[in-house]
């Protein structure tokens, strides 16, 4: 029996979690000696007041849809891949090998190929987790939070060594070449006669996102695999029953998600302005994602809308710290109090809307 | 490698491995209990902020210290209260509390002091010294030259700061609580059986938010070392992923007390090394060796079990054998030799494999491929009645 | 009549859960000093209300008197502090701990353990010598078998002096052999004047030991007697009860050729207990064979053999054809494509996906068939929706809404979505397990219907049920399945339900009283 209509669990909820969340984040500005209404004004603005800021909010949060999607999409399968931050890393380096190692002619082809070897870099670093959580039943969230690490060693290694251009002393890959670089929103809109989105980098790798999520929408609710991958993450029991493959969908599904992960790396290593692979390349887009994915509820429309969010968040925090003696990690602390209120306190907020609803209307039962 | 090098390796191990120790206790009581936390990370960068903090304002480093156990210990009630009391998942509240931690500190160190989101540095009175024993010898001039034994005495032994005897003494008193106590006894039950222990008439509940309060009182003290003894104040991020550490240390330890002690000392080791030498080199025959065996043994294993083991443990196999060959022959044509030769050239071995190896050493353990790593049957499930 | 008080009385004890009434005014009286059975078939009420006895319910309404006190059990604690102790049937046990860590574990004598310990040595020392309840007191849970660890939950609660024990369904996990130790300790419990009451389904085991015997069916009390004067026959008939027989109108069978062989079935499960023991038997086309018996008697795990969710040794034939019973083709879509479906016996953790509509779960398991894609890449959710939409009309399930969650049927409509899915595969074999458990009079007859039909249009149905009444009323053949073997096979029409009852419950026609 449903407690609660469909709008309420899907809406109503996590909009009274994020209150909760802003009303805590109010009480840490008051604390610090802050004006809360002063600093949202300051990071609305900083967030979406002109486009060169709309469009640092749009790259950040195309970084976040990827990850989201990534980590959304374990979830249907009741898998926590925690190891986005790693997964993103891998990626970078896949899109970077490719990128600078074969001279692509044009930017299509530089993102094709260079988008694929992300995504496969990316799903190749959750193989072993993967496999260790299907086959041998390691808890993956510890296995992918070893790999994140793992991958950071990598790429400092990748960075100092292998990839590092002659004489160079920035721990970096060498900028990619200019026919690979991919043309930013800015530049598309100069084709039209505006300058709208100045000198921020939100790139095409936007559209890529969003294609992501139609793609993953059309996996989960569309087809076999996404049939498959649902019913496990609902009953392992039913599952068996149905022949489903518990092994298979696992791999499979975290595979995905690992590739998903990788592709960030199309937008925060090819897209920039000044492509190239850095040392920090994920800086902390995996765990969003997983608070982007549990805010959107698991679903692309959601993950979608957290992610602009998110992104809002993150490039207003940047903006009010610049403004402010407010260091930026003010936006850590209102992504943690998100994450805490739409994940783990769940039902603290759940359970009285619930008992709400049960007094003030009947739920529909079916009748014989 | 001279024996005083030993020595001092051996004293910069201990230092590294004392916040990892405590952590990796604090997280022993709680997965223990049946409440996996990943939050370690947070609850010890919040307590070395708030005792570095209030060490200064007060200028007694002791009530830093309470200080700091104080806000590990909030913060382990409210992870309690997600996990325990409201059902919700202990991995995103662990997670959750990692980044409220990362961010608040350093938002209110830069509130509180306005010295770019850190404390200022801590006079020497409000700081953990070290503690030198009777008849140390203290200066490191002195003590290359001084006996064997004297070394050992001077280096190893003294000079720590009162946290790292104590904190060594948590060992023994985790093992005592755990295995010599009715408490002890009931939180192990807790974890493996919540059933057992509730049809005996015992509160799960309660038991689990006392393991939880454990681990928070022992956060707060790694996390007051950390800014107080180690360093003179507290610095963004300062945990360095200490907490993750000490997480895997726990799993490599298998949940046991002294084994804790054991793994702990050998991620600092890792460490100690990892400072100390820049530049460790292996012939590359022993990087052949151990590449290529590693990588056979994995495909003999996976081609007796079925088409998933194979494609993934031969894939690793290969990736293996292709890094021992691009290694030798890379050698032979970088340094212009023969392929022969170049068995025996040595090769750096790069530094951030060094600091991966307790990384390494977790997944190998979890795999199951070197005896069993069994957590706590109950860990990760609230605990929900029988219907 | 006696002055004594009873050891235990339960006077008027009713619970609900919802609309789901499990007791209903139970009223027991159990003397001190006498072994008193409970009998009642799955679904009785027996475990709830030994929860109440324990503390883990609150029952709605009735009192419970211990030696003539009125007592109230809020909790397990205060269970305890009444004298009672019971023994699980799932074991209530750390399984890395030793047996004294196990016996000590709540009633520890202090803070400090290695007394406690000490003191719980001396005490089962004493305890074993005395009741026969040999146990070494170092041995790790998991290493000791069922039986050793039994013995260590009655341990328990003679440690924590409990003069009642209340036992449930001790023997399900026992091989005769253990069986007769325990009873054999029972005995001696008795003799010490200790209480005890056997909570079984196993009609034997209440005739070896018991002294009075009280029979429970659905929620209510049915009879109390005394053991010495009933016998089996008459305890099965009570058990399983005098229900009107729901008639199924039907034509006789008309049986061609076998469709499916099972020879020599076998399953041992992970701890070692012999589930399925050489299990024979075969199923034709166009008839209906049903197997009867109690659940817990190895049915379950013959359907999942069967449906392709258990491995399993010896041999399946389906129309001639080996079915691979360990290997890759041994899953639940190699069995879908040699024309098996199955309405299994959990619609909602294993024939369901309850968050799932009722159209997703239409495609349940058949998720690969071509008429349910688009092209190749895409299912086509509108194809399944339809199918879903006329298989509703058809089976007449309400409300006729393919897109309400299955969560939100009613448990009757739930099955005829299932049932629906299966029947309309068109199966060579179908197998049914408790087809009508949880469902309502309309949808049962509506259910029974469709099985014939299905077997009247020349297909082959494997039958499984725990309503004897069900069993009769489809099948042409039946079968008794206890304890994972067949006991016999009748024709319907030649028996009637106190044979069916007496083979149910392990006795077989030598022992029949």
């Amino acid at each position: 029996m449903d407690k609660m209509p469909k709008w309420a669990d899907v809406v109503l909820v996590p909009v009274v979690s994020l209150l909760l969340a802003a009303i805590i984040s109010v009480i840490v500005f008051l604390t610090i000696g802050q004006n809360p209404w002063e600093a949202l004004k300051l990071m609305a603005f900083g967030a979406v007041g002109t486009s060169d800021f709309l469009g640092y909010t749009l790259f950040y949060a195309t970084n976040f849809i990827f990850t989201g999607l990534a980590v959304a999409v374990a979830f249907h399968a009741s898998l926590f891949n925690i190891g986005g931050e790693g997964q993103v890393l891998l990626g970078g380096l896949g899109a970077a090998v490719v990128v600078l190692l074969v001279p692509w002619p044009h930017w299509t082809l530089a993102l094709i190929a260079g988008g694929t070897a992300a995504a496969v870099f990316g799903a190749l670093w959750v193989v072993i987790p993967a496999y260790l959580q299907a086959r041998r039943g390691s808890h993956i969230v510890i296995t992918t939070i070893m790999f994140n690490f793992m991958a950071s060693g990598l790429l400092i290694y990748a960075l100092s060594g292998p990839l590092k251009p002659e004489g160079q002393m920035q721990v970096a890959s060498a900028l990619f070449p200019e026919a690979a670089h991919l043309p930013s929103l800015n530049d598309i809109a100069q084709i039209f006669g505006s300058d709208m989105f100045g000198r921020s980098p939100v790139n095409i790798s936007i559209l890529i996102a969003l294609l992501a999520c139609v793609a993953v929408w059309a996996l989960i609710w569309h087809t076999r695999l996404g049939y498959q991958i649902r019913a496990l993450g609902r009953s392992e029991s039913a599952a068996r029953y149905a022949g489903i493959s518990a092994v298979n969908i696992t791999m499979i599904t975290l595979l995905i998600s690992g590739g998903l992960a990788g592709m960030m790396a199309i937008n925060n290593t090819m897209g920039i302005n000044s492509p190239q692979l850095v040392d920090n390349a994920a800086g902390g887009a995996g765990f969003i994602g997983i608070a982007v994915a549990l805010m959107g509820r698991n679903h692309p429309i959601g993950i979608v809308i957290a992610a602009l969010l998110f992104g809002a968040l993150y490039q207003g925090g940047a903006e009010l710290s610049a403004a402010t003696s407010i260091p930026v990690q003010i936006v850590v602390v209102i992504q943690a109090l998100v994450i805490m209120f739409t994940g783990a306190l769940d039902e603290m907020v759940r359970a009285p809307i619930e008992k709400l609803f049960i007094r003030f209307g009947r739920s529909r039962t079916v009748e014989e | 490698m001279d024996f005083f090098t030993i020595i001092q390796l051996g004293d910069a191990s201990v230092r590294m491995a004392l916040p990892l120790l405590l952590a990796c206790l604090a997280g022993l009581f709680s997965e223990r209990a049946g409440i996996f936390d990943i939050g370690l990370e947070g609850k010890m960068l919040a307590a070395a902020f708030l005792s570095a903090a209030v060490s200064f304002a007060s200028g007694s480093v002791w009530v830093g210290l309470l200080a700091g156990i104080g806000i590990s210990v909030l913060l382990s009630i409210i992870h309690g209260l997600a996990s325990i009391t409201f059902k919700g998942n202990p991995l995103i509240s662990g997670v959750a509390i990692n980044f409220f931690a990362a961010g608040l500190t350093v938002v209110i160190a830069q509130g509180w002091f306005a010295q770019g989101g850190r404390t200022p540095s801590l006079p020497k009175d409000a700081r953990f010294n070290g503690l030198d024993f009777p008849g140390a010898l203290t200066r490191v001039r002195d003590k290359m030259q001084a006996s064997p034994g004297m070394q050992f005495y001077s280096e190893f032994v003294s000079g720590h700061s009162i946290l790292v005897y104590l904190g060594l003494l948590t060992v023994p008193l985790t093992w005592w609580i755990l295995y010599r106590t009715r408490f002890g006894l009931r939180l192990r039950a807790v974890g493996e059986a919540p059933e057992a222990v509730d049809t005996a008439g015992i509160s799960v509940v309660r038991l689990r938010y006392s393991a939880v309060i454990i681990c928070g009182i022992l956060c707060g003290i790694a996390g007051a070392y950390l800014s107080t003894a180690v360093q003179a104040g507290f610095t963004k991020d300062m945990t360095a992923n200490r907490g993750f550490i000490a997480l895997a240390a726990l799993i490599f330890a298998k949940w046991r007390p002294w084994y804790a002690l054991g793994a702990c000392l050998l991620f600092g080791l890792f460490f100690a090394i990892d400072n100390r030498f820049q530049n460790i080199q292996l012939q590359v025959i022993w990087i052949m060796i151990l590449l290529l065996g590693c990588a056979v043994a994995m495909t003999t294993y996976a081609l007796r079990r079925e088409k998933i083991d194979v494609l993934v443990l031969g894939g690793l196999s290969a990736v293996l054998a292709a890094v021992a060959f691009v290694t030798w022959f890379g050698t032979a044509s970088g340094e212009g030799i023969s392929i022969v030769s170049a068995l025996w050239e040595t090769v750096k071995v790069p530094s951030q494999l060094i600091q991966s190896l307790p990384y390494l050493f977790v997944v190998i353990v979890l795999a199951g491929f070197v005896g069993k790593a069994i957590p706590p049957r109950a860990g990760g499930q609230p605990y929900v009645k029988e219907r | 009549m006696d002055d004594i008080a009873p050891a235990i009385e339960l006077v008027g004890i009713s619970k609900a859960f919802g609309p789901v009434q499990a007791n209903k005014d139970i009223s027991i009286r159990v003397m001190p000093g006498t072994i008193h059975g409970i009998i009642g078939e799955n679904g009785a009420g027996k475990s709830t209300l030994m929860s109440i006895l324990y503390g883990f319910y609150k029952a709605d309404a009735g009192e419970v008197f211990i030696n003539g006190q009125k007592t109230e059990i809020p909790d397990s604690q205060a269970a305890i502090a009444a004298g009672i102790g019971m023994v699980f049937q799932h074991f209530k046990l750390v399984q890395n701990f030793s047996v004294l860590e196990n016996v000590v574990l709540g009633a520890e004598d202090g803070a400090l353990l290695r007394p406690s310990l000490a003191k719980a040595r001396k005490q089962l020392k004493s305890l074993a010598a005395e009741y026969e309840l040999n146990v070494d007191p170092d041995a790790i849970i998991e290493d000791i078998g069922v039986g050793m660890q039994q013995r260590v939950e009655i341990l328990k609660a003679l440690y924590r002096q409990a003069d009642i024990l209340i036992l449930d369904e001790p023997t399900g996990v026992l091989t005769p052999a253990e069986a007769d130790q325990l009873f054999r300790i029972l005995g001696r419990l008795k003799e010490e004047g200790k209480t005890i009451i056997l909570i079984t389904h196993k009609l034997r085991e209440i005739m070896d030991i018991t002294d009075t015997v009280s029979v429970m069916r659905r929620g209510e009390m049915d009879s109390t007697v005394k053991t010495s004067e009933t016998n089996p026959a008459d305890l099965a008939e009570r058990m399983v009860g005098r229900k009107v027989l729901l008639r199924v109108d039907k034509v006789p069978a008309q049986p061609k050729d076998v469709v499916l062989e099972v020879k020599d079935l076998n399953i041992t499960d992970e701890k070692g207990v012999h589930r399925l023991k050489s299990v024979s038997f075969n199923v034709r086309a166009g008839e209906i064979l049903g197997i009867a018996g109690v659940s817990g008697n190895g049915q379950s795990e013959l359907l999942e053999v069967l449906g392709g969710y258990e491995k399993a040794t010896g041999h399946v034939l389906m129309n001639g054809v080996p079915l691979d019973l360990t290997g890759a083709h041994s899953d639940g879509q190699s069995r879908r494509a040699r024309g098996i479906a199955h309405v299994p016996e959990d619609r909602q953790h294993e024939g369901l996906i309850m968050d799932f509509s009722a159209w997703e779960n239409t495609a349940f398991g058949y998720h690969h068939d071509a008429k349910y894609q688009r092209n190749g890449l895409l299912m086509d959710n509108a194809a399944i929706m339809q199918d879903a939409q006329e298989k509703m009309d058809r089976f007449d399930v309400r409300p006729p809404n393919p897109m309400l969650a299955a969560k939100n049927f009613s448990g009757g409509n739930q099955q005829k979505i299932v049932v629906a899915r299966e029947i309309e595969r068109d199966p060579d074999l179908l197998l049914v397990g408790q087809p009508t458990r949880g469902v309502d009079i309309g949808a049962i007859e509506f259910i029974h219907q469709q099985i014939v039909a299905l077997r009247d249009a020349g297909k082959a149905i494997l039958l499984v049920s725990v309503e004897l009444d069900e069993i009769m009323g489809l099948s042409d053949r039946i079968a008794v399945m206890f304890d994972g073997q067949i006991m016999g096979e009748r024709l319907p029409q030649d028996t009637n339900e106190k044979e069916l009852g007496l083979l149910m419950a392990g006795v077989t026609d030598g022992e029949a009283a």
